[in-house]
């Protein structure tokens, strides 16, 4: 009893220790980012690496989640008569829901991950170590820069996410099934709130940015510089960035669609 | 040559690091039980002892990596633990360290390895820049790998690009951690030689920590031998081969027990293996 008691405090004492730290991570990260001004070069090698080459997944992800939505979409909607609404009903998950969540997904399995591990094994290389002694502050010259290419290109990877899967949808639900193109498009156009609906999405896939990258970072900045404690590290990331994105997915959505 | 204690009291007066009553903790291991070391400027100084005794330890207290629990790490009349983030910055560009690993930045080649330190700190030309790495990497012996991916040098090229990149701002001071270890005789012989040459031609100042003795007693001027948390023995490396202390006796000449046992600190034997198998 005892001895679960000492554990439990532990585990408690260590989860706030390391929440500390993360927060210490970010203040530093956010405090660096106004030196970035001065050598943007660091962040467009950084946006290239994580938004340029997550792409392939986003585009292939995307127009298949499209063509799922319109297939499934239309199934239901052709019972009611309402085949029509299918590009309402496909524009309004993706732009709402399914671009900002599954491209953050996406993104913290394949840029998140890569970032985890690549910051992970410069401290288990001691790279981070030899930045420091050569008065290099690491925060500032590796892991800000990363930070903010995150943060930019999530809203953009969530917006063609949802634009390639509103194809797919089109293409699935017009030239397959026979829904009227006018329809689909026109009613789209008439029920897609800039404000409501796009804006809220993109303001989501923000959030989803911030926290994938800064969960990301903070992984491999904070690994056991081992093998063992940079794959530890890698899955915590992919894991609490999809707890983290699939929470506050439900608590934004609460406050922006809740009545 | 053995010194004069008049002229060893007169250099440690002038000392570039001065280490007194240092004590450090890992967690609840004690690492450092209060030690007092001092750094000659223009020699090179070895931190001797047996691994896990905090011989690395010993160099990121120096370079401020890590902080002492208490007692004073002066670097040039500096007091390492209180220097701010900016002045600790300042201080670590008249450094430079060679890591174990050699630390070097895996995405970027030879050249770009030793010219980093320059562009980040200085706007020096392209063209000065140029020349200033390929003499550094003259001086290593690397010109002709300047080319080179790190994935592509083996272990003794990569500490020889470290050791190049460690002095490529001109730093009164290189610190060396574990220069030799996992090297073959011939890349030992050539980190061996630099370490001696470059700390002579550059008027540098040097600290080697190993724990191959043979190679490091060779190229020191003074020694500093560590165990338990203590300086046991310090002095030329001469004077410690005669040393009467049994710990330097044992450390020097390899031998496998003494005063550090050979036994891990267990139960009694009898008792363990009566237990049959039954947990503690």
């Amino acid at each position: 009893m005892l001895d679960a008691l000492q554990h439990l405090g532990r585990a408690t004492l260590d989860f706030f220790e390391r929440l500390g730290r993360g927060h210490l991570l970010l203040l530093q990260m956010l405090a660096k980012l106004p030196g970035l001004l001065l050598r943007p070069g660091l962040v467009l090698v950084q946006l290239y690496s994580v938004g340029v080459l997550t792409l392939v997944i986003i585009l292939v992800s995307g127009m298949f989640v499209g063509m799922v939505l319109g297939l499934q979409g239309y199934n239901t909607l052709v019972d009611f008569g309402a085949e029509d609404s299918l590009g309402v009903v496909v524009a309004l998950s993706l732009v709402r829901e399914l671009g900002p969540v599954v491209s953050a997904l996406l993104f913290a399995g394949r840029a998140g991950s890569a970032l985890t591990a690549e910051i992970g094994l410069m401290k288990a290389t001691e790279q981070l170590s030899g930045m420091e002694m050569m008065a290099v502050d690491p925060v500032q010259r590796v892991i800000a820069p990363r930070f903010l290419a995150a943060f930019l290109s999530m809203p953009l990877l969530a917006a063609i996410f949802s634009a390639v899967g509103i194809y797919g949808g089109y293409l699935v639900g017009v030239p397959l099934l026979g829904v009227d193109d006018g329809a689909f498009w026109g009613q789209m156009q008439g029920a897609v709130d800039l404000h409501d609906d796009i804006y809220n999405g993109v303001i989501k896939s923000i959030v989803f940015g911030f926290v994938a990258g800064w969960i990301a970072l903070f992984e491999g900045y904070d690994a056991t510089p081992t093998a063992a404690g940079v794959s530890r590290a890698t899955t915590r990331t992919v894991v609490h960035t999809a707890l983290a994105v699939l929470g506050l997915d439900f608590v934004l959505t609460a406050l922006m669609f809740g009545d | 040559m053995p010194k004069t204690k008049s002229t060893e009291n007169n250099q440690i007066q002038d000392a570039v690091v001065q280490i007194r009553d240092l004590h450090f903790s890992h967690g609840e291991r004690l690492v450092f039980d209060g030690i007092d070391l001092d750094i000659v400027p223009g020699k090179v100084t070895a931190i001797m002892g047996p691994s896990g005794t905090g011989k690395t330890t010993l160099l990121k207290l120096i370079g401020g990596q890590l902080r002492p629990a208490s007692g004073s790490v002066r670097v040039h009349g500096e007091e390492v633990p209180a220097l701010r983030r900016s002045a600790l910055y300042q201080l670590r560009k008249r450094m430079g360290m060679m890591f174990q690993s050699g630390a070097l930045l895996t995405d970027i080649n030879v050249f770009e390895n030793v010219a980093y330190p320059i562009r980040e700190h200085t706007r020096l030309p392209e063209a000065l820049l140029r020349d200033l790495v390929l003499m550094k990497l003259q001086a290593v012996g690397l010109r002709g790998a300047a080319d080179l991916m790190p994935a592509e040098l083996s272990g003794g090229m990569a500490r020889r690009v470290a050791l190049a990149r460690a002095i490529a701002l001109d730093p009164m001071m290189v610190l060396y951690d574990e220069p030799f270890t996992g090297q073959d005789p011939i890349s030992m012989g050539i980190l061996v030689k630099l370490i001696r040459e470059l700390n002579d031609a550059l008027g540098l100042t040097s600290v080697v920590v190993s724990h191959d003795v043979h190679e490091t007693a060779a190229i020191a001027d003074y020694v500093y031998l560590l165990s338990e948390g203590k300086v046991v023995d310090h002095g030329h490396p001469d004077a410690l081969w005669d040393s009467s202390s049994a710990w330097s006796r044992q450390f020097l000449e390899g031998r496998p027990d003494g005063p550090a046992a050979f036994h891990y600190p267990a139960a009694d034997f009898r008792d363990d293996l009566l237990r049959g198998g039954r947990a503690n």
